[in-house]
């Protein structure tokens, strides 16, 4: 296949060449102009967000406003309504906070080990698993639906925080097992026949000798999951059950919350703070983002 | 008691036979080579002695226990590999002692080991470093003390010089002369390289197809190859073939039209073939301007290699390419007519059907 | 020196097999034997209690009746519609737009960091973050249409958001300013995984930048383009998040899309016709991967 984890992404060969020559002068207008594209939405959302009701109604939204207000991101995040509940998106947050943390945890534990047994360990089951796990990764998440809510309720955990873990891992498992499969295939093989000489077993192995060389694959593993799941809606709704609705779906319900006046500021609030963690996250970690979708997304 | 004893080992992958019901015994303080071109299973059956992969067939003994299924760190070997396979995140010492941790060593015998081989391999000042800041002659070392630490009898070497440049190379194997010299344990030794392996090795094993071809000493492996593939694979350049027949109920060899006296061939009962090879190394022709008295075979200078202790010539004998080695002052421009004399007590005679030796 | 037997394979690196069973556990369970149930109850008549047993099944068993209701539903019409077309311009535009930009920033351009972030960052956002954005930049009342009213074009109409005929097609503009950036991150990493000894030998040969990019670079990125479009159109199969956010499906139905149809129909008592719509849904899927199947394992045979 044709992509390892480490895809080239760094600028190669010369230096780049002077700006104003005519093909040049094409070339950055186009990504210039898609670059615009690209960040209006982000501007209208966050100069929405600080304008009031009135501001709003009267001009139009790519106008800036002059006295920019953080009343709606405090209504967005402690006040607005969904339904009955005027809780704000706060709770929220920490719903998300608290799926996020143990999902990205088990996930990556799972699949670093699955990774690590089918890299260094490799038996017959475990490899007819892997090759279905990666075509299973394709198949729609719809097929999954139900069958997953019986799972879950069978294990006695539908409708709690342990059932959305419980999913997360599962459909983390495809892309994270060949993200850490490939990275410790990609290591010295001697390296671990060494540490096997030395008489190191199985967890000694994985935790003395490997893991401290895996921090990137962890870092972009990290990225991945906290991203994804932070974003997920739709497994939040079906097992997390009302109480642990995750930012996400509540984000949703309040602005399709129809009591009263429709506060657009507040929308536009609610919804830069939903995406406050992962955009915070793809701005501090650059090249990792890029490196984990690509490698998640290049199967192989 | 053997040291290392390989009793009707096989290995497949699949469908493929890496190892085909090999015997193999190691003497005591022996250092054996395995020797052969890639993918002959040298590497293959160094892992197995190991404990590294599984046997299809077959039982591994080390120093009279069956270790066939042992695991690799209870077989009483310390291991050194082409890579070197240093922990890079732990300096020299911890990569040292990693082993002797885990196997529950007090820390004062510890720190006794690690001294010993630090002293035995000069790498003393290096005991804190990481392995990123050290030279790849260094870090073998440090591989090789990493064997020394066990305090095993056996050492398994797996190509441990292919990584390192020409200087280096031949100045590790010296040392490794050495550590043997000194320490006198057994020692199994995979290279592709003939020269470490005439170098080294009290017995080389030339392996194939997974099958040993010769397993004797050196001398005897250069000069009385076993078979046609031993007589190719080594030497450098490699022995030169003449087919032809034996005559005259095996007293001589018919060459195309020339006769070659077979009296003083140090073999067996030549016989008649009508189908045989003669193997000549290229030290071992002469040539000269004149015809000598004798029968000789004429040929043709096409390339004259000057090596500055020696200089090979490349002559055409008729559509067959001869190679020959001369001293330098002997030197010929191409084109010249010259007449070859072969060193028959040194040379070798093959069957062509069987390629072995007669 | 007598022979010791091979120990049971069974037990050979057992703690490899334990810690690799929570894998195993997932994919039997979950991917092979959530994928058989959901295929399996699509032929029988269940409603909101899920059967497991062969007698069960056998005496729910209906045949293609949940399939002949579906295909008779025109909610379910519109939403297989509605899919197709943004499956097939958000892959098509995504693709095209996604390598035009790959090679726009292979031009050893100044600030590429730059231009890579503006492009991903959407990517980073979750579809009901992306749906809600468009929502308000589209709004008729507030957003783009009003803005070029304001400007002087009093009969400038740009109401897709809430035009029935129209709304799907907002969807498409929401998924391809989202996904774009990730097509074009890949195509970039393929790009640059061309030797660049390939661009040194046109340059001598005289063939010009844009024929060395069809003619030969194209082709060579093939195995890789084939990847990233199975990625691209298998993902577009499931979209629901950024309809629900945008549109809610509407105006009235005019947005639907079958993953909400499922969604509805799974968890409002009409479970078989659910899991038939998801077996829909897995067909297309296994028509997209078809090709790559093929490409890939076939690659794998030949090595």
């Amino acid at each position: 296949m044709a992509m390892s984890s480490a895809v080239a992404i760094d600028p190669s060969g010369a230096k780049p060449k002077p700006l104003f020559a005519p093909g040049r002068v094409l070339i950055y207008s186009l990504l210039i102009v898609t670059s615009i594209y690209y960040l209006v939405p982000l501007y209208v959302m966050i100069i929405t967000s600080l304008k009031d009701l009135d501001q709003i109604r009267e001009g139009n939204i790519f106008i800036p406003t002059l006295k920019p207000s953080f009343d709606a991101w405090v209504k967005a995040w402690s006040q607005a309504c969904t339904g009955l509940n005027c809780t704000g998106l706060a709770p929220g947050f920490w719903n998300s906070v608290f799926i996020t943390v143990p999902s990205v945890i088990v996930s990556i534990a799972v699949a670093s080990i699955s990774g690590y047994s089918l890299a260094m360990w490799p038996f017959k089951l475990a490899e007819w698993c892997f090759t279905i796990l990666l075509v299973g990764s394709f198949i729609p998440y719809q097929v999954f639906l139900y069958p997953l809510v019986i799972i879950t309720r069978e294990m006695g955990i539908y409708s709690t925080l342990y059932a959305v873990i419980f999913v997360h891992t599962v459909f983390g498992l495809p892309i994270l097992t060949l993200l850490f499969r490939n990275y410790f295939a990609s290591l010295p093989n001697e390296l671990f026949k060494a540490a096997r000489v030395d008489g190191a077993g199985y967890w000694r192995i994985f935790f003395r000798v490997l893991a401290p060389m895996s921090l990137p694959i962890f870092t972009v593993a990290v990225i991945l999951q906290v991203t994804g799941i932070w974003n997920d809606f739709l497994f939040g709704v079906i097992y997390a059950g009302p109480t642990n609705y995750p930012m996400t779906v509540q984000l949703n319900n309040i602005v399709n919350s129809l009591q009263g006046v429709k506060e657009y500021n507040v929308e536009m609030a609610a919804t830069i703070l939903t995406g406050l963690v992962p955009l915070t996250i793809y701005f501090l970690s650059g090249k990792y983002f890029v490196r984990g979708i690509a490698a998640g997304a290049v199967k192989g | 008691m053997h040291s290392v004893s390989v009793k009707n080992v096989s290995l497949n992958f699949g469908a493929a036979s890496v190892l085909k019901n090999m015997n193999l015994d190691v003497e005591e303080g022996e250092f054996i080579v395995l020797l052969g071109p890639s993918g002959c299973g040298k590497s293959t059956l160094l892992n197995c002695l190991a404990g590294l992969l599984e046997l299809s067939e077959g039982q591994i003994f080390i120093k009279g226990k069956n270790v066939t299924w042992v695991e690799p760190s209870e077989r009483g070997i310390g291991m050194v590999f082409q890579s070197y396979a240093l922990y890079p995140q732990m300096t020299v010492r911890g990569n040292l002692s990693f082993g002797l941790k885990i196997a529950g060593l007090p820390k004062d015998e510890v720190d006794r080991r690690v001294a010993r081989a630090a002293e035995i391999l000069q790498i003393g000042p290096l005991l804190d470093r990481k392995p990123g800041a050290l030279s790849g002659g260094q870090r073998q070392r440090v591989a090789i003390g990493r064997a020394l630490v066990r305090d095993v009898d056996v050492f398994l070497f797996d190509e441990p010089l292919s990584n390192l440049d020409a200087k280096l190379r031949s100045e590790l194997r010296v040392e490794i002369k050495r550590l043997h010299t000194r320490l006198n344990n057994t020692m199994v030794y995979v290279t592709h390289d003939q020269i470490e392996a005439l170098t080294l090795a009290d017995r080389i094993a030339v392996m194939k197809g997974g099958v040993i071809q010769q397993l004797a000493d050196p001398q005897t492996i250069y000069n009385k190859p076993s078979n046609l593939f031993v007589a190719g694979f080594i030497g450098s350049p490699s022995m030169n073939f003449l087919s032809g027949k034996t005559i005259e109920g095996g007293r001589a060899f018919q060459f195309g039209d020339t006769r070659i006296d077979l009296a003083g061939y140090d073999g067996g009962a030549v016989l008649e073939r009508d189908q045989a090879i003669l193997g000549v190394r290229p030290e071992h022709i002469s040539v000269s301007h004149e015809a000598p008295s004798g029968p000789s075979i004429p040929a043709v200078v096409e390339i004259d290699e000057n090596l500055g202790a020696d200089s090979l010539v490349w002559l055409m004998c008729g559509t067959k390419e001869i190679c020959v080695r001369v001293p330098v002052e002997g030197r010929l421009p191409a084109g010249t007519q010259v007449h070859l004399a072969l060193d028959i007590h040194k040379a070798s005679l093959f069957d062509a059907k069987t390629e072995q030796r007669i | 020196m007598s022979e010791v037997k091979r120990p049971n394979p069974l037990f050979r690196n057992l703690t490899s097999k334990l810690a690799a069973s929570p894998m195993i556990f997932i994919v039997l369970v979950v991917f092979v034997g959530s994928t058989m149930w959901t295929v399996a109850s699509s032929f029988t008549g269940i409603k909101t209690l899920p059967i497991f047993t062969p007698q069960e099944f056998y005496d729910n068993w209906v045949g293609w009746d949940q399939y002949v209701r579906l295909w008779n539903t025109p909610r379910w019409i519109t939403s297989i519609t509605n899919l197709a077309i943004y499956g097939i311009l958000y892959s098509g535009f995504a693709f095209v737009i996604g390598f035009l930009l790959a090679v726009l920033m292979d031009q050893k351009i100044r600030a590429e960091g730059v231009f890579r972030t503006i492009y991903l960052y959407p990517f980073a956002l979750s579809f009901i973050v992306t749906g809600k954005v468009w929502a308000w930049v589209l709004n008729p009342a507030f957003g783009l249409e009003k803005t070029v009213r304001d400007m002087g074009w009093t009969s400038f109409s740009f109401d897709w958001l809430t035009n029935r005929d129209m709304a799907i097609y907002t969807v498409v503009i929401a998924g391809l300013w989202q996904g774009t950036g990730l097509v074009m991150a890949l195509m970039l990493a393929g790009l640059r995984s061309i030797d660049d000894e390939i661009w040194r030998a046109a340059r001598v040969d005289g063939i010009p930048k844009w024929r060395t990019y069809l003619q030969i670079v194209v082709p060579m990125m093939r195995p890789v383009m084939i990847t990233i479009f199975v990625i691209v159109a298998s993902g577009s199969v499931r979209v629901y998040d950024l309809v629900l956010a945008l549109t809610q499906g509407g105006p009235g139905n005019s947005s639907q899309v079958p993953s909400m149809y499922i969604y509805e129909k799974l968890f409002v008592g009409a479970l078989a016709q659910g899991t038939a719509a998801s077996s829909v849904l897995l067909l297309a899927t296994a028509i997209i991967l078809i090709p790559w199947i093929i490409v890939e394992f076939g690659k794998k045979s030949r090595e």
